[in-house]
This record gives C-alpha cells, sequence and structure tokens, in this order.
C-alpha cells in the first residue's frame, strides 16, 4: 500500500505546530498503525530528516498509552481498539490520513504527536485511592461483593486512562475518565471509607485542570477502546449530589485525642 | 450560601442547575399546553380558565417570578459552561469534527435555545403584552370580550393564528424546542444521575425524553394547525363582522 501521511509536527508547547506531509511507501498490510509510523520515521532518519514523536509502551491495547488522533477520529475508527491494535488493512491504498495529537488545554503537547497527561495522573491522586490495612493480602472472600457490583466494577475498572475520551469530546471534557475511576471504587466496599470525598476531590481536580464541561453527547463513549458507558458519568454526578448535600464531617473537638 | 458558590463554582454543580431549571421550565411548558388544549373545548372553557389565572395574582406573580428566574440561571449557566468549554481546547483539529454518536439535538443545543428565547420574546409581545404591532392582524388583542365581558382568549388565538407567518414561526419555534428538549430531557437525568431500568427496559429517562418531546410537539401544533384548517372559522368570521360594524357605529356616533 501507498499512503499520503498529514502528520502534526511540532517542537515543544511554546512554539506553533503545522501538518506537514509525507508519503508511506510499500505499507504492508498486516503492519500497526505504529509500525507504519515506525518505518516512516527509520525512512526519515535514514534521509537524515527529524523523525515524528509519539508514545507508545505495550502496543497491545492494555497501556493506554498510544495516543493518535486519525482522520479526526482518536485511535481510529475501529470500534473498542487503541492506535496499536489498529492494522493497515482498515486503511485503502492511496488514501490520505491525518495524524494528529490529543487536543486539550488541560493536556499541553510535549513534542509532535506526544502530549503531556499528568492531569490525569493529579486526578487519581485526588481520590483514586482506598484505604488499607497493611500485612499480608486479606482473605479474598472475607469481604461479600455481590455478582452485580463486581460486574459494574469491574467495567468501570477496564478505563485505561488513555484520554481519547477527552480527545473527542467537542468541550474536551475529562468526565467519562473520572467517572470510571469514581465508579470503580464507589461501586466496591472496599470505597465506601472514602467514597464522599473521593467524588469531591476528583471532581474539583479535574475541574481545577480546566478541562470542559459534559453535554451527554456520548462521542466519548462511542471512542473509547474499552467501551467505558455514560452510564458511569451518571452514577458520579449521583455521588457527587449525594456527597455535596451530605456537607463535610463535622472536626471532633478534642481533636481525636480522647 | 457557601453551599450554593460550592455548586456554582462546580462544573458539575452548573449542570445540577441547568438540568432542574430546565425541569420547571418542562413542567410549565406541560401546564401551559394542557391550558391551550382547552381550545378544542370551546370559548366559554378557555376564557373561564384565562380569567381564573389572571384573577389570582398571589399565584400568577410568584408564577412568573420563579419562571424568570429559572429562564435566568438555565441561560446563565449555559453560557458560563459553554465559555468553560470553548477555554478548554484552545487548538482545533483539522478538519470538522466528525459527529460520532452525538445527536443533531445534542450538538445544537445552543442554536435551538437561542431561537426558542427569541420566539418566547415575539409570543409574550403576541399574546401576553399584546402589542399590536407583532399581530399582523391590525387588530387590538387588549380589547377582544366575549359574550361574558371577560378576554375573549379564544377569539384571540382564532385571530393569531389565522396569519400564516405567525402560526408557521409558532410551528417551527415549537419544534426547535422539542428537538431542544429530546436532548435536554436526556441529558437532565444524566446530570442528576437518574438512569432507571425498569421491567428490562433500560435507559428508560432517556426514551421518556425522546417519546416526551414527540407528544408535546404534536400537541402544541395541534392548535395553529386546527386554526390554519379552519377550526373555529365561524366564530371568528362573525366576532370580526361584528367588531367592525361596532367601529362603523362608533364613528357614525363620532360625526
Amino acid at each position: 500500500m501507498n499512503l499520503t501521511l498529514k502528520i502534526w509536527r511540532q517542537k515543544n508547547a511554546a512554539s506553533p505546530g503545522c501538518l506537514e506531509t509525507h508519503e508511506a511507501r510499500d505499507v504492508s498490510p498486516d503492519m500497526s498503525f505504529l509500525e507504519m509510523l515506525d518505518m516512516v520515521n527509520e525512512r526519515l532518519v535514514a534521509g537524515g530528516q527529524e523523525p515524528f514523536v509519539f508514545d507508545s509502551d505495550c502496543r497491545e491495547g492494555i497501556c493506554g498509552t498510544c495516543s493518535l488522533v486519525i482522520n479526526g477520529v482518536p485511535h481510529g475508527s475501529r470500534k473498542g481498539t487503541t492506535v496499536c491494535q489498529l492494522h493497515m488493512r482498515h486503511f485503502q491504498d492511496g488514501q490520505t490520513i491525518t495524524v494528529e495529537p490529543w487536543r486539550a488545554r488541560a493536556f499541553p503537547i510535549v513534542k509532535d504527536l506526544i502530549v503531556d497527561r499528568a492531569a490525569f495522573d493529579r486526578i487519581m491522586l485526588a481520590g483514586g485511592f482506598i484505604s488499607v490495612n497493611t500485612g499480608n493480602a486479606p482473605e479474598a472472600n472475607a469481604l461479600p461483593v455481590s455478582k452485580e457490583i463486581a460486574d459494574l466494577a469491574m467495567d468501570a475498572a477496564a478505563c485505561i486512562g488513555c484520554g481519547a475520551c477527552v480527545a473527542v469530546c467537542k468541550n474536551a471534557s475529562a468526565m467519562l475518565f473520572v467517572a470510571a475511576k469514581v465508579s470503580h471504587l464507589n461501586y466496591l466496599p472496599q470505597g465506601q471509607a472514602e467514597k464522599d470525598r473521593r467524588v469531591k476531590n476528583m471532581v474539583l481536580q479535574m475541574d481545577q485542570e480546566g478541562f470542559g464541561n459534559c453535554t451527554v453527547t456520548g462521542s466519548c463513549e462511542a471512542v473509547c477502546p474499552k467501551e467505558i458507558s455514560l452510564d458511569f458519568i451518571a452514577k458520579m454526578n449521583r455521588d457527587y449530589a449525594v456527597a455535596v448535600v451530605k456537607g463535610e464531617l463535622k472536626k471532633s473537638a478534642a481533636g481525636g485525642t480522647g | 450560601m457557601n453551599f450554593l458558590m460550592k455548586i456554582w463554582h462546580s462544573s458539575l454543580g452548573k449542570k445540577y442547575i441547568m438540568g432542574i431549571s430546565g425541569f420547571v421550565l418542562v413542567s410549565f411548558i406541560v401546564a401551559h399546553m394542557l391550558g391551550n388544549l382547552q381550545v378544542f373545548l370551546g370559548p366559554s372553557w378557555i376564557n373561564t380558565y384565562g380569567q381564573l389565572l389572571h384573577d389570582n395574582h398571589e399565584i400568577l406573580w410568584p408564577a412568573r417570578i420563579v419562571l424568570l428566574t429559572m429562564i435566568g440561571l438555565h441561560i446563565w449557566s449555559a453560557v458560563k459552561l459553554r465559555a468553560e468549554n470553548r477555554a478548554a481546547r484552545p487548538v482545533g483539529y483539522a478538519g470538522d469534527p466528525a459527529p460520532l454518536a452525538s445527536s443533531y439535538a445534542s450538538r445544537t443545543a445552543m442554536m435551538s435555545g437561542l431561537i426558542i428565547a427569541a420566539f418566547v420574546i415575539f409570543h409574550l409581545l403576541h399574546y401576553t403584552l399584546r402589542v399590536r404591532a407583532v399581530n399582523l392582524t391590525n387588530m387590538d388583542f387588549s380589547t377582544l370580550r366575549d359574550s361574558a365581558g371577560r378576554p375573549d382568549i379564544y377569539l384571540m388565538l382564532l385571530l393569531g393564528f389565522s396569519k400564516w407567518p405567525v402560526a408557521v414561526f409558532y410551528i417551527i419555534a415549537v419544534g426547535l424546542l422539542c428537538l431542544h428538549l429530546s436532548h435536554g430531557m436526556r441529558a437532565m437525568f444524566q446530570s442528576v444521575g437518574w438512569k432507571w431500568t425498569f421491567g428490562g427496559v433500560s435507559h428508560l429517562p432517556d426514551r421518556i425524553a425522546r417519546w416526551f418531546a414527540v407528544v408535546i410537539f404534536i400537541l402544541y401544533t395541534s392548535v395553529p394547525t386546527a386554526v390554519m384548517c379552519g377550526f373555529g372559522k365561524a366564530y371568528r368570521e362573525a366576532a370580526v363582522q361584528q367588531l367592525s360594524a361596532g367601529a362603523v357605529a362608533e364613528k357614525e356616533v363620532a360625526r
């Protein structure tokens, strides 16, 4: 296959970028999209030009590192697929393909196609954890969890934090990511101790990072490589409302010293 | 106060305000529609109903104030949310964004909302403040009286919708309102976290929103459609004849 690529080139966050056109010759339909980019880069290096930088790690669709917008769609138009699992057989010979980075104020561009997703890490730090006792791992069946709850929590936990939801949302909203992380822990008994604090703090951090708001278009759900459901956003909205209405716990006057 | 400011400053909080103010406005839309449909029960029904509303100032004014506040909150939160959403993506993608599962109604909610707001202003001038210049009939709606001496709302509706540009604008505006609601009600349920499954039907609120919009559209547009198809023509023509005869008589007296 021969393809024409229009790839985003940007030196750093401070300088403006532009789309550069490159020809990709003799592409095998069995290559993944990232392998095709590797090949283009190798030829650029051989020709003394600078390669394009892009994120990738596991290349088996489970780590959430790869992050390319292909023809306007994050991870390309295959349903439930990350870029690394997108193969060139889904493209036509002679096609022009536009490759861009995630676009959001909260995800500043590091270089070319790599964006800084530390905003997601800070949201996780704000509440994406549970309190556990130290020592040996507890007996797995000591804490009963119903099948329905376990399934729902697992569906939410499938989020790999790639940020495609932000990239596709017309408002660059991180609601689907935050909702998946909040729901995952808020559904489970292990997450109950910090339930209210978790949702409040994670939403507050999300707002401070400068993501947009949810307008319930459902685009995020449609591109999510792990097919996280919009229903988790409803769950987060409900948990947040309950937490806000409950208010803060009264601080103990004695400071808990007895 | 602190509690309210917290809600206002949070992204989710503004969506609650959006949803709850929308819910109050939807309730009004239903009540208003039930009022309108009384036109099919004849002049005495709807005129009695109108008299009842207007004579009870202790209900009328609080209701008006609440509705105006809700409209204010709905628009204000929409503007704030929109500004934040724009700021969240300073550099866009090449080419037009793909719609990707989003409905037409969701992508155009801001625009349909603005057109509805313009229509509401016209509608108030037309039937509430009864400004003669906007009704195209060259008649003063505030002087219309029925045989019992009450304001003749029945005749006002017939005259108002007998002008096709008015009726067509009304139907288009109601269509946009229902488009707005088909997305807005779904988003409202989502924003407050209601997504029940009942009797094996998943996403019941989403389905309710879609059907509600269709039903509202049919019932609201039935009034102007019926008038344009000739409903109440005899009553209207008799009243117009009587009015012009009265005007001639007045002129004679003046002479």
